[in-house]
């Protein structure tokens, strides 16, 4: 079986932030299920390494948190984006795909190009 | 910006951080139950799915040490971590703590007051405006003391004739007065200097005004005081009216015009004049007028560069000025060339002074280093001991950077205690420094921001400097090798361990110091032993002064007999004579000799420059000064009978060579005078001085109206000064009268800088010696704890005490051994350094070194004698048992 792949160290807060931009507010639970799934299961998450970046982020003002029930009815504490959190993912987001493609330019690149 | 508002949120967290802790374990039990609800449903166990979900969660430590990295500010909370281990640690070494923290208060308490003295002697300025352009002139030789310079009519040439210098002002700093106001009479010391005095100086009145160069118009036109901010607080009250009213100064009045600001006090650091007045009304306090006469040396000159001018140019002008004079006034002026130095520290004394004060400086940081060396050494036992927990907690996955931190904390911990204690120290020491007023002058020093800064920063030095031992072992730790192997005590005996190694350092730098102190003492010893051709011991000296009672002439000379034949008649009372002034007081300087036969006396047919003492008959033998051949005066010596002198060898030496003096003649002050006794020679201006020629005229012949009464008896100055009391009433009421021991006026003139000098030397010695002795015993006791098992085990195996010894403290010992042969040869090299500092300083003498050898010798003994006993005293059969 093929190991699984760990997350590359500060990409996880630009999934907290995508994940909470297309669900809205979630617990730290939910957001740690959702990048699983949506990873395919290709990523693991180790779960609890979720709750420092969370911190992280709320210190940033990128989110904001509250205890609420959850849907089983436990207490819950429940992440939203605010305005900064979108402004911040819009810029990360641009960041990313602006180095992905130079990257994947490099890759592109065969011997006869650079003649 | 993002960052910042993370640092502030993380401010924020910091005080409430427990809070952050509770809500993470609130979430991690929700999370928790929410996988494991799901677990369930898909079919596990209850206890399987919470195994599971625990499983994905991750370790929970982990994340807690991440959550707390983000939620605070991390490096704070390690630090007041390590800051509170560090105290407890203290705590329970209570004697440890003592030892280090009274070494370090010494240490840095040292070296703070000596900046402290270095920032008020040396950096304090002076209360002048531009003090860089402002030089005093004093003459190429070495003629007139320590602060004159010439007669006040050439230095009115000077000041007239000169192109380099914006102003000049000329001084006379020996002015004393009897003060009167409002009935109160008071006793006071002051300045009287040109009008442009205060113009030149840039000096701004506290209240009023000062006086200036429009204010004189000739002798005695302006008969204005200005009072000192310390003499307007004691006797005036601090009263602002009192400028325009007028006060009595020698019984004239004088105008008081304003009062000089706080930090002003001339151009002396150690002076602090009590009053200024003008020099053109000098006469109506001193009695006499100098002001005319170009024979006396009567000002000190001081002179403020025009802006561009260098002090070479300036010299060039003066001298072309000096020569010109020369040649105007062959009588008087000797066209001697001049040189510019910066006033402030007693003229040329000012290298003298900084040169010793570098050299403390230069002692006081070696103690400090030998307190760092001995700290190190003792930290980084502790460390060796404590090398199981620091190992203990490397293998638990502290990092080698986490440990270091914490031993330098406790480092620094421990050295900004000893560093308060010190300064502490330093202040009031200083503040006892800055309110003593011995009788040569006072020195304001105020510690300031600067010195209290400097402390701060040796403290801290310090700290990185005896941490760094610790800290370099605990760099090289090995947890497996420590927790597989037990107590570890390598103590290789063929390798220097680097503990061995600053013990050595310590040891050397303390032989340094020792032998330091020891040679001051000696030079202590030399300079009260030294030849001075009179002996103060035993001799009182009574002054009273006849010319406020207006005597002149025969007169005064009449009187002057009468009270040496009362003070003769005191029982108790061996000899009595009168002198000038007495040897060592300062304000002498040459008077021109000449051979019999001139005519044109002119300074260069002169073929001496002798100091010129006038004494009545009696004098010699009251002041102890022997009589080598001749006769002594008598007073039938008179101006009637032929002028006669009596001379010192040297004179005697330099004028006529192996031929007998007696009987020779010379021309002294215009009169043929003969010979007619040698004594022997002796110190007269200052114990370094070379032989000087000296002539001594008879009272008889040249009255002075001032003359200081020499009594020798054995009798207490109290006792003589009641019996004189009486006697002298019918003589000459209401004169004052002052009684005191010559030894103790001799001792702050004289004696003062190598008492100074001494006592300095002496507290780094003796500091020196209480490092070497904490160091020595630090180790060897230490040394004897560890092995103590080993000890017993030889001592089970039939060792015998000398080897038991030799084990325990051997190694101590052997570093005493090196340590003090390279102190004591580094104290040979260093001995121009020592030579500055002390009088006759001479670190090779056999008394010294054997001194140092003795003592260090002593303090090892002393300091490797308890732990050798504890190491004799280990009872083996006990020891085995309890392990």
């Amino acid at each position: 079986m093929k190991p699984k792949r760990d997350v590359q160290p500060g990409t996880l807060a630009l999934m907290i932030l995508k994940t909470l931009d297309l669900l809205g507010p979630l617990h730290g639970y939910g957001i740690a299920r959702r990048i699983e799934k949506i990873s395919g299961d290709l990523l693991s998450v180790n779960q609890g390494t979720l709750y420092p970046v969370l911190l992280r982020l709320e210190q940033e003002g990128a989110i904001a948190s509250e205890w609420a029930p959850s849907e089983n009815n436990r207490r819950a504490r429940f992440y939203r984006l605010t305005r900064a959190g979108h402004k911040l993912l819009a810029t990360e987001k641009r960041d990313w795909e602006q180095t992905a493609a130079i990257i994947a330019r490099f890759f592109d690149v065969k011997p006869g190009d650079l003649a | 910006m993002r960052a910042l508002q993370r640092l502030f949120t993380r401010v924020l967290n910091f005080p409430s951080r427990g809070r952050g802790d509770e809500r993470l374990r609130e979430e991690i039990e929700s999370h928790l139950a929410a996988q494991t609800e799901e677990n369930i449903r898909a079919g596990m166990t209850p206890q399987e799915a919470h195994r599971q979900a625990r499983l994905k969660l991750g370790s929970v430590e982990a994340v807690r040490a991440d959550y707390h990295a983000e939620a605070g500010l991390p490096f704070l909370d390690s630090l007041l971590m390590d800051v509170r281990y560090a105290l407890r640690l203290l705590r329970k070494s209570p004697g440890f703590t003592l030892v280090v923290l009274l070494t370090l208060m010494l240490g840095i308490g040292v070296n703070v007051v000596v900046c402290g003295v270095i920032n008020a002697i040396l950096l304090h300025p002076l209360g002048v405006s531009d003090p860089s352009s402002l030089y005093q002139i004093r003459h190429q030789q070495w003629m007139s003391g320590h602060a004159l310079t010439t007669s006040y009519p050439a230095f009115d040439d000077f000041r007239q004739r000169n192109t380099t210098f914006s102003g000049m002002v000329g001084i006379n700093a020996y002015s004393r007065a009897e003060l009167v106001w409002r009935k109160a009479e008071l006793e006071v010391a002051g300045y009287e200097v040109t009008g442009n005095y205060f113009d030149v100086l840039g000096v701004q009145p506290e209240v009023g005004q000062f006086f200036r160069a429009t204010d004189e118009h000739g002798p005695g036109s302006a008969p204005f005081v200005v009072l000192s901010d310390s003499l307007w607080r004691e006797a005036f009250n601090a009263d602002p009216g009192v400028v325009g009213t007028t006060v009595e100064l020698n019984k004239h009045p004088f105008t008081v015009v304003g009062v000089a600001p706080k930090q002003f006090h001339g151009t002396e650091q150690f002076e602090w004049p009590n009053y200024w007045i003008p020099i053109v009304n000098e006469e109506q306090v001193e009695g006499e007028d100098y002001l005319a006469s170009r024979k006396g040396v009567a000002v000190t000159v001081i002179g403020r560069l025009k802006p561009g001018v260098t002090a070479q140019q300036a010299t060039e002008n003066l001298n072309a000025i000096a020569a010109e004079l020369g040649k105007e006034y062959p009588e008087s002026d000797d066209g001697q060339p001049l040189r510019l130095i910066h006033p402030g520290l007693q003229g040329d004394q000012g290298d003298v002074i900084r040169g010793f004060l570098y050299s403390v400086t230069v002692l006081a940081v070696l103690v400090l280093l030998a307190a760092c060396a001995n700290l190190a050494t003792l930290f980084a036992a502790r460390a060796t001991d404590r090398s199981r927990e620091l190992a203990l907690r490397a293998a638990l996955g502290s990092s080698r950077q986490r440990l270091v931190k914490q031993l330098l904390t406790e480092a620094i911990v421990v050295s900004l205690m000893g560093g308060a204690a010190g300064l502490l120290t330093a202040y009031f020491l200083l503040g006892l420094l800055g309110r003593w007023y011995p009788d040569l002058g006072h020195l304001a020093v105020n510690a300031d921001a600067r010195v209290y800064l400097a402390g701060v920063a040796l403290t801290l030095g310090s700290a990185l400097l005896f941490g760094m031992a610790p800290a370099g072992q605990a760099w090289k730790i090995s947890p497996l090798q420590i927790i597989k192997g037990g107590p570890i005590d390598p103590m290789p005996l063929r390798r220097v361990a680097l503990r061995d190694l600053l013990l050595g350092v310590q040891i050397a730098i303390c032989t340094l110091l020792v032998t330091a102190s020891l040679v001051a003492v000696q030079g202590m010893v030399y300079a009260l032993h030294v030849p001075m051709g009179f002996q103060p011991q035993g001799a009182l000296l009574v002054e009273m002064d006849l010319r406020r009672a207006e005597q002149e002439g025969d007169l005064a000379l009449e009187k002057q007999k009468e009270i040496i034949e009362a003070l003769r008649g005191i029982p108790g009372v061996i000899t009595v004579g009168a002198v000038s002034r007495t040897p060592m007081t300062g304000g002498l300087h040459g008077i021109p000799i000449f051979p019999p036969g001139t005519t044109e006396f002119r300074l260069k047919n002169s073929v001496l420059a002798a100091y010129l003492f006038i004494m009545s008959p009696g004098y010699l033998d009251a002041a102890g000064t022997r009589l080598l051949r001749g006769r002594d005066f008598s007073w039938y010596d008179t101006t009637e009978t032929p002028y006669v002198a009596i001379v010192n060898e040297t004179f005697a030496r330099k004028m006529w060579g192996e031929t007998p003096a007696i009987g020779q003649h010379f021309i002294v002050w215009g009169h043929l005078t003969e010979v007619v006794g040698i004594t022997q020679d002796g110190k007269y201006h200052d114990l370094q001085e070379p032989p000087q020629p000296v002539v001594y005229l008879a009272l008889s012949q040249d009255e002075d109206e001032h003359a200081i009464f020499v009594v020798r008896s054995l009798r207490t100055p109290a006792e003589i000064a009641a019996a004189l009391e009486p006697a002298l009433s019918s003589i000459e009421p209401n004169v004052p009268i002052n009684v005191e021991s010559w030894y103790h006026s001799l001792e702050y003139y004289v004696l003062f800088p190598a008492r100074a000098a001494t006592a300095a030397l002496g507290v780094m010695g003796l500091l020196a010696a209480m490092l070497a002795v904490t160091g020595i015993f630090g180790m060897a006791a230490y040394s004897v704890s560890r092995r103590t098992k080993e000890l017993g085990i030889r001592v089970a195996l039939g060792a015998r005490a000398m080897h038991v010894l030799s084990a325990a403290v051997g190694r101590p010992m052997a570093l005493l051994g090196v340590g003090s042969a390279v102190g004591l040869l580094s104290g040979v090299f260093a001995s121009r350094l020592l030579e500055q500092i002390v009088y006759q300083a001479n670190p090779r003498d056999p008394l010294v070194v054997a001194g140092a050898v003795v003592t260090m010798v002593i303090l090892g003994i002393a300091a490797a004698a308890i732990p050798a006993l504890r190491a004799l005293a280990v009872d083996p059969s006990k020891l085995l048992r309890e392990e």
